[in-house]
């Protein structure tokens, strides 16, 4: 197959496979191991400096919250992320954590833009790279069909293609032109889930969006997840686990994991709470001075949980049963 | 029927839903598009099936949904799935409309959501694509939907984020993107466009209540077909105004 065209950038990670594979060979245990640690347990040891990290859902939806809160005491540097990022991108970027992205979409939804993103790279403190959501996506897949590349008709034509790493080949089977994606292959991968049991078996409601992709592209994976429950009750309902125990290094037992985020079924989005980060990420001392009061002055995700009501936390799940 | 006072937004939502056919699949994004799908529910359209980028498919759009992977984006659907199902859908040429926003566009309908000025030293860095390239490269007919003015309709857009018509006629199909997909409307807040079947430009095709062409024209950065005749589109009805205000944003989150 020739290659007829090339985004311009270089790979932060090689595709390989074959290094995939053995990797899985030898670190992921195929064993039964009770894997329930605490947030700060999972995040010592399993991530370093340097790491490419991908979380999943985003920031207000079914979001790893608490594990990103504990990311950014802990201090990890010179980190790389890929995926949407609503809320949780603008964190990392905020506590200077951030140095290279794989960009699908950053900012506010309904409240706009990103002033985070914005100061970050106007002022050239953050590597970027180009992708849609679907073909950030279809590179997770590539990965969890352990192949080093994915054919998609998206990318194609635009500038979004030529700021990514993907290349234009000649299909050689129809002769039409194909996008050709790179597997990509994370370091850490944080999904937050409806249950899970101490092993990693885990389930989610709802929409998936791309945890299944996203849990078979991480070499560690960790798992937070609103209840932990019996092996016997994953087992009375297999058919919802999107997420086997094998895949998984750490379980941390999260209620209320996503807020400010949303868990549907379990709880509303509080809007409140997402209201002031969208005020507060307007100047960079607002934005310090709210990670101060949510993630650095707190030690784990109990004292988080206290810094809030139980009045305002039991309102959103009254808000979100309705919709049971 | 009185005529009933009513703000930018409600007529661009108005004119969106009137687009949305009945039993057709329709790739709805966070803002306008929520609503106008939500609203053509409402009015005419109570068989179109709203997709959402991270699985929701089918929703009834009793709530407004504040994120294009909340709750609200799959309530009573038909099915809740995930973001590769639902872009491998539009890959297969099921979803008919897909709506569009960014900070610019151009005669060919290419859209920019990435960012205002030069890539590598921004004026202002934008959001990026988020699934708008998928919609603008899979689904069959796109609609954008923008805030009229000079500075946004430019002849050449600073990034191409989405694909329009790229740079022409056959430009899509020479690119590798499915055929007969591409640019179909855009609706602002002073008229309904569309695009020449010859050149792929960009053609005024209605201009709003009390806009006249000649705003329309000096609000465009570039050339615009302005055809003979000229279509004018209707304002909200009592109907659409009552279900917008009353139904579908009740919490007034957009109008």
């Amino acid at each position: 197959m020739k290659v007829i065209e090339s985004g311009i950038d270089e790979l932060f990670q090689s595709p390989d496979m074959n290094a995939f594979r053995e990797w899985n060979r030898k670190h992921k245990s195929k064993a039964l191991l009770d894997k329930l640690m605490t947030e700060h347990e999972a995040i010592s040891r399993f991530v370093c400096n340097g790491a490419y990290i991908g979380m999943e859902l985003y920031g207000t939806v079914r979001a790893p919250m608490s594990l990103l809160r504990e990311l950014i005491r802990q201090g990890h540097t010179d980190l790389g992320v890929v995926g949407p990022g609503v809320l949780n991108w603008d964190f990392l970027l905020t506590a200077g954590q951030v140095r290279t992205m794989d960009i699908t979409y950053n900012g506010l939804e309904v409240y706009g833009t990103s002033q985070v993103l914005r100061r970050e790279i106007e002022a050239g403190r953050v590597k970027t790279m180009e992708w849609s959501n679907g073909a950030f996506s279809w590179r997770l897949k590539a990965t969890a069909m352990g192949v080093p590349f994915i054919p998609v008709r998206a990318m194609l034509g635009t500038d979004t293609f030529k700021h990514s790493t993907a290349k234009v080949v000649k299909c050689p089977f129809t002769e039409q032109k194909i996008a050709l994606l790179p597997a990509l292959i994370l370091d850490i991968g944080l999904i937050h889930v409806h249950r899970a049991d101490r092993y990693g078996n885990a389930q989610v409601d709802g929409i998936s969006g791309f945890a299944a992709e996203l849990a078979r592209a991480s070499k560690r994976l960790i798992i937070s997840a609103e209840e932990i429950v019996p092996s016997e009750e994953i087992r009375r309902h297999p058919d919802r686990t999107i997420i086997p125990y094998y895949l998984v290094d750490a379980v941390v037992h999260a209620p209320f994991g996503s807020h400010p985020g949303e868990m549907v079924y379990y709880y509303e989005r509080d809007e409140g709470r997402i209201k002031e980060w969208v005020e507060a990420s307007k100047t960079e001392v607002g934005a310090q001075a709210y990670l101060d009061k949510y993630v650095y002055s707190i030690k784990n995700h109990e004292e988080y949980l206290a810094l809030h009501d139980k009045a305002r936390l039991d309102a959103l799940v009254a808000q979100a049963k309705v919709f049971r | 029927m009185s005529e009933q006072a009513y703000n930018p937004t409600e007529l661009m939502i108005c004119i969106a839903a009137r687009l949305m056919e009945d039993g057709m699949t329709a790739f709805v994004g966070t803002g306008i598009p929520m609503l106008a799908s939500s609203l053509a529910q409402k009015m005419h359209a109570p068989n179109l099936v709203p997709i959402f980028e991270f699985g929701g498919t089918g929703a009834l759009m009793d709530h407004l949904p504040l994120a294009v992977g909340g709750r609200r984006t799959f309530h009573r659907a038909v099915a809740a799935t995930g973001i590769c199902d639902i872009m491998e859908t539009a890959a297969r040429g099921f979803v008919e409309y897909g709506f569009l926003g960014g900070a610019q566009i151009d005669p060919y309908g290419n859209l920019n959501s990435t960012v205002i000025g030069d890539y590598w030293s921004p004026q202002a860095r934008l959001p990026g694509s988020g699934g708008a390239n998928d919609v603008g490269s899979l689904c069959w007919r796109t609609i954008a939907i923008m805030r009229h003015e000079k500075r946004r309709f430019v002849e050449k857009v600073d990034f191409v984020t989405t694909p329009g018509y790229l740079t022409g006629p056959g430009a899509r199909e020479e690119a590798g993107l499915p055929p007969s997909t591409g640019p179909y409307r855009v609706v602002t807040n002073l008229a309904l466009l569309g695009f020449d079947d010859e050149t792929k430009r960009m053609v005024l095709l209605a201009t709003n209540p009390g806009v006249e062409v000649e705003q329309v024209v000096e609000n465009t950065g570039f050339d615009l077909i302005v055809p003979d005749d000229m279509g004018q589109n209707v304002p909200p009805s009592a109907k659409e105004l009552r279900i917008l205000r009353e139904e579908v944003d009740r919490e007034r989150l957009y109008i």
